[in-house]
């Protein structure tokens, strides 16, 4: 018994402060959650019984639904868009020298890394009435008042795209970077044009690359509140928005929690979707 | 013949074109950053025009109290998380690699519950979990979530490094007499450091990067430089958070380039032990 204590000791040292640390700080503040959003919300703010599923059943109103509609809206938005931008540049990057594509995949990924408030800060400064982009243009004569450009829907949707850009791209590169070159030439050699090969070999075969790109830019999208505060001057509301509504100013927390498991459920359907994707892919 | 330098010339009238459309991609990555960078040298008090150079803002954002608190509280969240997530991830991923247990595959996959739910249910989560037990928001909970999102990434990151190591050095080890704990310090650790040292630089550039999880776990006492220019941004910001702004990204970019090296190194100590065995 004594002998078997000690074999187990190091293995309870080792892994037990971190697991105890995840139930602790991940899997109970989780089970609080899905137990809130059965409860109903007091006068002061806080939370009561009984067990309700009122939450659930008011997320089914109209301005709820518009939010969430427009939400998915530029998630589809921003997802398509960072695809469009993202797929011809990581096939520029997965076709560079190879020396050269740890560097240029470093530069994708640096400023991935740097705070993405400083970075919208950045775009604010471009892009205000007084801003750089406007004073430029006005300087050099090419508009004679200043365009409006922040605070509008346009510039949450470019916040969105420039913060999720990388996260896009990376994948894409994955993918198109492990394509068989062989395969290209002997496309080309049996006569197919360059379109052809394109939508016939290099499209189907770096679609994985496209799944994996479009979940990994969609899923964010959906809870980044500060981009559409710093860009669209946090008058048009988002689901990320609304939740964090809920639990700072609102403090209506049951309809808050059944909005985050709300997102959760997006979440999950969309990896579920992902994986099962991905095993087809491997069995073809 | 003729189709191999027809394919040469396409070739080298693609090659420009693409590298265009490279540059233009980086530039739009890199512009706010440069933007940012830029009016931190500017003399007018404005981010409007830049009018002249000055390191003028280098010097008076030390003046300004909140703004050097809220960096202050930055770096002690950074570090202090960072070294406990990697102390706790390391442990654990050395202990899942080592032994078998009923619960492993319980214990592995909690890790990766924080990476797959969205960062503001995260956020919310932490928030309420905190005021149910009536811990106040502040530097502790700040320092709680930071080690909560940033340890699941050590430890995977260094369990992949373990993946690859040879048990037998270790066992080598036990057998001259070492007990576990040595055998860990003097040997284990040592072949893993490279991943070690890259899982430590990514809950440092996570715990710089976050926004979110820290919006809902930070305290009135206790924001962070990122929040702290979040609620300045509708009010028009001085140009001094810029100079601070400016060194963040510095300290982003060397934490990344020695997590490079790092990484680098361990690629060729790998490739050095394959082409041994």
């Amino acid at each position: 018994m004594k002998h078997k204590w000690n074999n187990r000791l190091p293995m309870f040292v080792m892994i037990g402060p971190a697991f105890l640390w995840m139930a602790i700080f991940v899997l109970a503040p989780l089970c609080y959650v899905v137990g809130i959003s059965f409860l109903s919300k007091d006068s002061s703010g806080g939370v009561m019984f009984p067990l309700t599923l009122a939450s659930y059943f008011s997320l089914w109103n109209e301005s709820f639904l518009t939010i969430f509609s427009r939400s998915l809206l530029l998630s589809l938005q921003t997802t398509i868009i960072c695809l469009a931008v993202g797929y011809p540049f990581a096939y520029v990057i997965a076709n560079a020298p190879k020396k050269h594509r740890g560097l240029l995949l470093l530069l994708i990924m640096l400023p991935f890394w740097i705070n993405s408030v400083i970075r919208i800060y950045g775009w604010n400064t471009l892009l205000r009435q007084e801003g750089v982009i406007n004073s430029v243009l006005m300087s050099i004569g090419i508009i004679s008042s200043p365009l409006e450009m922040l605070y509008t829907d346009g510039a949450v949707l470019l916040g969105m795209v420039y913060e999720l850009l990388p996260f896009t791209i990376l994948p894409l590169y994955a993918s198109i970077e492990k394509l068989d070159r062989s395969l290209l030439e002997a496309a080309s050699d049996l006569g197919a044009t360059k379109p052809h090969i394109f939508t016939r070999v290099i499209f189907p075969l770096t679609m994985p690359g496209i799944f994996a790109g479009s979940i990994q830019t969609f899923i964010p999208s959906l809870g980044l509140f500060y981009i559409s505060e710093m860009m669209g001057g946090g008058s048009t509301m988002y689901i990320g928005n609304l939740i964090k509504n809920q639990f700072l100013s609102a403090r209506n927390w049951p309809l808050g929690a059944a909005l985050s498991l709300l997102l959760i459920l997006i979440t999950l359907v969309l990896m579920k979707l992902y994986t099962k994707v991905g095993s087809l892919e491997d069995m073809a | 013949m003729d189709t191999k330098k027809l394919q040469k010339s396409e070739k080298a009238g693609f090659a420009p074109l693409s590298m265009l459309y490279a540059c233009l991609v980086y530039l739009f990555l890199y512009l706010p950053i440069a933007v940012v960078i830029a009016f931190s040298f500017n003399t007018s008090k404005t981010n409007i025009i830049f009018e002249g150079f000055t390191f003028e803002w280098y010097a008076k954002m030390f003046d300004n109290r909140q703004l050097m608190e809220s960096f202050q509280n930055t770096l002690i969240v950074a570090g202090v998380s960072t070294v406990f997530s990697l102390v706790l991830g390391t442990l654990c991923a050395v202990g899942l690699y080592k032994f078998e247990f009923k619960l492993k595959s319980l214990v592995s996959n909690s890790l990766y519950i924080p990476i797959a739910i969205p960062e503001i249910v995260f956020g919310i989560a932490m928030l309420v979990f905190f005021s149910s037990v009536h811990i106040s928001t502040g530097m502790f909970t700040l320092i709680v979530s930071h080690i909560t999102f940033s340890m699941p990434f050590v430890a995977i990151t260094v369990r992949s490094r373990v993946a690859g190591f040879d048990r037998s050095i270790e066992e080598a080890a036990k057998d001259l007499g070492a007990n576990e704990f040595r055998t860990f310090m003097r040997v284990t650790l040592p072949m893993i450091m490279p991943g070690v040292i890259s899982g430590g630089m990514l809950a440092l550039t996570m715990s710089l990067d976050d926004v979110v999880i820290s919006f809902f776990t930070a305290g009135p006492d206790s924001t962070t430089l990122p929040l702290k220019i979040l609620g300045m941004v509708k009010k028009g910001v001085s140009p001094d958070v810029n100079a601070l702004s400016t060194l963040m990204i510095l300290g982003t970019a060397v934490i990344m380039v020695i997590s490079q090296i790092a990484q680098n190194r361990l690629e060729q100590r790998q490739g050095g032990n394959n082409s041994e065995s």
